[in-house]
């Protein structure tokens, strides 16, 4: 009745069962919270069941920056551990736990924070920029974002029930196999990253939709905003990329429940082709996160510098080339294969290749400074952050592509230190420059530009401190996942900097949390009606802020790059609109939130082997599937008088201001 | 009465649009079944030798059960192409007919594969005795599995069209099956090519 389940599943170490009621309690307090305030139905109306872009792209931001939370947790966890388990100490936990630690902070961080963070951003700006009301298939829309919830429940429901991976993020064989990880840690692994997996599968097959066929009258692709073409980049590889991750994932669940030899180190199965195909996914994950990053660093840096973006056609061909590139660098994770000199040596030049179109984009933006009048604005300063620590991990990365310094560089902290380097110092100050830049937005009001700034400071020196150490850890031997060292290696100085770093870091985060507690409080001083608070250059400015839900009251047209700059310089006026558009968009539904909660309880299900559980949810989304195929008037019509009534508002509050 | 003809006119172009959407973006849904195709064939290509002890392809492929499956296939496609045909022609009756033939035909391939690979596994050839037969198991079975869900999803547009009439949204929901359709054809003929031909070659 109940499979693998049983008592034994709830006993944890005392460091897990403080993490596990601190979210038990955060999630009774949202539920006390939610009764006082009698939000119940607001909740479900406005946010469970809803399918408008904007709103789904807020609860995704929401869900990662709880993630972040977590995930920055397991980091601080870890530098401690590392910090103190020398010599005769053993620092503050068993290994296995540090093992189920790593595994969750990679996973965490990559899966639910960076892609939460950028689906988020493609959701709510996409629309906007491309002069679109909705995204191509606003159901399958919602249901990647629950599926992505469900994926992250249940990597939070391992910490409490059970136990999670100790494979690493990636889980490679023959390790992750059932004769060396007989608990249900990898299962956990696998079903959650399947179901968040097969969730942006459809998230990408919807954008590359939405941008190729949903763009306004005159929005030709060499007029789209960079952050869009960033997109379609991503999304190119999303589609092509995610279904090698699904295959894999699959093949390993088979091995480990059926009894095959796809990666097992006996029966003729090859372990190293779990390593090719993780990879092969795995490196254009790197890009797919990346991209938008970038598309979001053009935007950022055309408008603080009041410029043009330099070079704007080389921008978009290097998004190309590292979309198409980035598909022939993937063997450069393992290097130390085997696979041959010959191998190694057009991979290591397929590497070295790539950074040259990232280096066009690098110089690009710094032109598109030169001469400009910039403004120092919180995006701006996370945007100069990420130059600096960009350029500092693509060298060593490029460092790593020679393959005999792979030799001695591989599995060390110095790769630990260049991925970091690469990932946070580009996606997420990316995203952060981005949450700066987007919030008002969709709220209305900016966000603090002191507590953004600490923040900043408090990100960028803490990340120096943290990461340059584990460079000289590398170089002197360290390998990652370490949970302890003998004190004769001299390396504990080092990682008691590192640790050090890592609290800065985590003091940044706490800032970034106030900054948006603050700006709500205090939104009166920083509210802006107007719409356009940055003096901007691309259609979604144009709308009123907050952005009312069906986005355009007349679809505009575009004559140029840049259209809402034009518009206000008066080269190409958009009208002032006089009769409005017939607006038909989807109702609400709660397929989506059903869907999540359904294909949580399938991965529960098969992770403790309980069949029915499995089965009977299965069973029960086909029927929805069916049912809604059967469903009539799934839209309606926005009455004329509603969307009269929200633009004279709006325009009154932009001349009160 | 001019309204009332914009209004109608509005609706059908707002419909037209949102078929070419779906069929596009059912284009890309196709597309990233291929790169999951790709993976498993990539991944028997590199275990179709390690049979550890096991049998080979030869010892287990018997081209005439094969061959006689593929044309169950084949011709599914076909009746499944007629039908299309004659939903753009509006004639209901031909169009279920064909479908019911199609489902028939799907089914009997489905009965087929299953029965091959039941009698593999009583031969105690099942996916659990070597890393050739997990991925031939896995790779023909995905199809198998991609075909099953083709013949459920076929009852239900057979019934829609049965209810509703061949209206816009009917047509376009059978357009997107008979693409799905012929795709799942395409991916056979490869493995009868990649699997079964140079299998016993």
């Amino acid at each position: 009745m109940l499979g693998r389940l049983t008592l034994e599943a709830f006993k944890h170490d005392q460091i897990v069962m403080f993490g596990v009621m601190s979210m038990i309690g955060a999630g009774l307090l949202a539920v006390i919270l939610l009764t006082v305030f009698k939000k119940w139905k607001w909740l479900y109306k406005e946010w469970l069941t809803t399918l408008d872009p904007k709103k789904i792209g807020i609860m995704y931001i929401f869900v990662a920056i709880l993630m972040l939370l977590k995930g920055i947790s397991d980091a601080g966890l870890m530098r401690v551990q590392q910090a103190t388990s020398s010599g005769a100490s053993e620092g503050i936990m068993s290994a296995t736990h540090f093992q189920q630690i790593f595994s969750a902070h990679g996973t965490t961080m990559i899966f639910f924070v960076a892609m939460g963070l950028m689906f988020g951003l493609i959701n709510l700006i996409v629309p906007l920029q491309i002069g679109a009301r909705d995204v191509a298939f606003p159901l399958i829309n919602a249901i990647s974002f629950w599926l992505f919830v469900a994926g992250m429940l249940l990597i939070n429901t391992s910490l409490a029930i059970g136990e999670f991976s100790a494979a690493g993020w990636l889980a490679y064989p023959p390790l992750s196999e059932l004769a060396y990880s007989p608990g249900v840690g990898v299962d956990y692994w696998i079903w959650a990253l399947q179901i968040a997996g097969i969730g942006s599968l459809l998230s990408g097959v919807n954008f590359i939709t939405t941008i190729l066929r949903m763009r306004c009258p005159g929005m030709k692709l060499m007029r789209m905003p960079l952050f869009c073409w960033s997109v379609l980049g991503s999304m190119t590889l999303v589609v092509s990329a995610f279904p090698i991750l699904t295959v894999t994932l699959a093949l390993l669940a088979l091995d480990r429940y059926m009894g095959m030899h796809f990666f097992t180190s006996s029966y003729g199965g090859n372990p190293m082709m779990y390593v090719n195909l993780i990879w092969a996914w795995g490196h254009p994950e790197v890009y797919i996160l990346i991209l938008p990053a970038f598309g979001v660093f053009s935007e950022v840096v055309a408008t603080f510098s009041k410029k043009r973006l330099f070079g704007y056609k080389y921008m978009v061909y290097a998004i190309i080339a590292i979309t198409v590139l980035s598909y022939l660098v993937w063997l450069h994770h393992f290097f130390t294969m085997g696979a041959g000199a010959n191998v190694n040596a057009f991979f290591g030049i397929m590497t070295m290749i790539i950074a040259i179109p990232t280096g066009v984009k690098v110089f690009n933006w710094l032109f598109t400074m030169y001469r400009g009048r910039v403004k120092f604005s919180v995006p701006m300063l996370w945007f100069l952050g990420f130059v600096f620590t960009f350029t500092i991990g693509g060298v060593t990365g490029v460092i790593m592509a020679v393959p005999p310094v792979d030799f001695q560089l591989h599995n060390s902290l110095f790769l630990v230190a260049h991925f970091h380097n690469m990932i946070i110092g580009g996606v997420v100050f990316g995203y952060l420059a981005a949450i700066n830049y987007w919030f008002p937005k969709f709220f209305g009001f900016k966000l603090n530009e002191r507590l953004g700034k600490l923040s900043f400071y408090f990100w960028i020196v803490g990340f120096a401190t943290a990461f340059i150490p584990l460079y000289i850890l590398g170089i002197m031997g360290a390998t990652r996942r370490l949970n302890h060292y003998d004190a004769s290696q001299g390396w504990q100085s080092l990682f008691i900097v590192a640790a050090f770093g890592a609290l800065l870091i985590v003091i940044g985060i706490a800032l970034l949390v106030a900054q948006i507690i603050v700006s709500v409080i205090k939104r009166k001083q920083n509210i802006d009606y107007n719409g356009d608070p940055w003096d901007a250059r691309n259609l979604e400015w144009s709308t009123a802020s907050p952005v009312p839900f069906y986005n355009f009251a007349v679809l505009p047209e575009v004559h140029d790059r840049n259209a809402w700059w034009d518009a206000k310089h008066k080269k190409h006026k958009i009208t002032e609109p006089t009769v409005y558009d017939k607006i038909v968009l989807p109702k609400n539904t709660s397929i989506g939130f059903l869907i999540g909660v359904l294909a949580f309880m399938i991965g529960f299900g098969l992770v403790w082997h309980i069949t029915w559980l499995a089965a009977a949810p299965f069973i029960v989304i086909v029927c929805l599937l069916i049912y809604r195929s059967n469903q009539e008037n799934t839209e309606y019509t926005v009455p004329l008088r509603v969307i009269d009534r929200i633009e004279k508002a709006n325009k009154l509050k932009a001349q009160a201001q | 009465m001019n309204n009332t003809a914009a209004v109608a006119n509005d609706k059908i172009s707002i419909e037209k649009e949102n078929t070419n959407k779906t069929l596009f973006g059912f284009w890309l849904y196709l597309m990233t079944d291929c790169v999951l195709f790709a993976a498993l064939f990539a991944c028997y290509a590199v275990l179709h030798g390690n049979t550890f002890g096991g049998p080979k392809g030869s010892d287990i492929f018997s081209m005439p059960y094969i061959l006689a499956e593929t044309l169950l296939l084949l011709t599914s496609s076909f009746t499944c192409g007629i039908a299309m045909l004659y939903a753009r022609k509006n004639q209901k009756k031909i169009v279920l007919y064909a479908l019911i033939a199609t489902f028939i035909l799907g089914l009997s391939f489905l009965t087929m594969e299953l029965h091959e690979f039941r009698s593999l596994v009583i031969d105690g050839h099942s996916w659990r005795q070597s890393a050739f037969l997990s991925s031939y198991f896995t790779l023909v079975g995905t199809h198998g599995l991609h075909i099953t869900i083709g013949l459920f999803w076929m009852i239900v547009v057979s019934y829609q069209i049965y209810k509703k009439g061949l209206k816009e949204l009917s047509i376009k929901r059978l357009a997107l099956l008979s693409l799905f359709w012929h795709f799942l054809d395409i991916i056979w003929i490869f493995i009868f090519t990649v699997v079964y031909l140079m299998g016993v070659v």
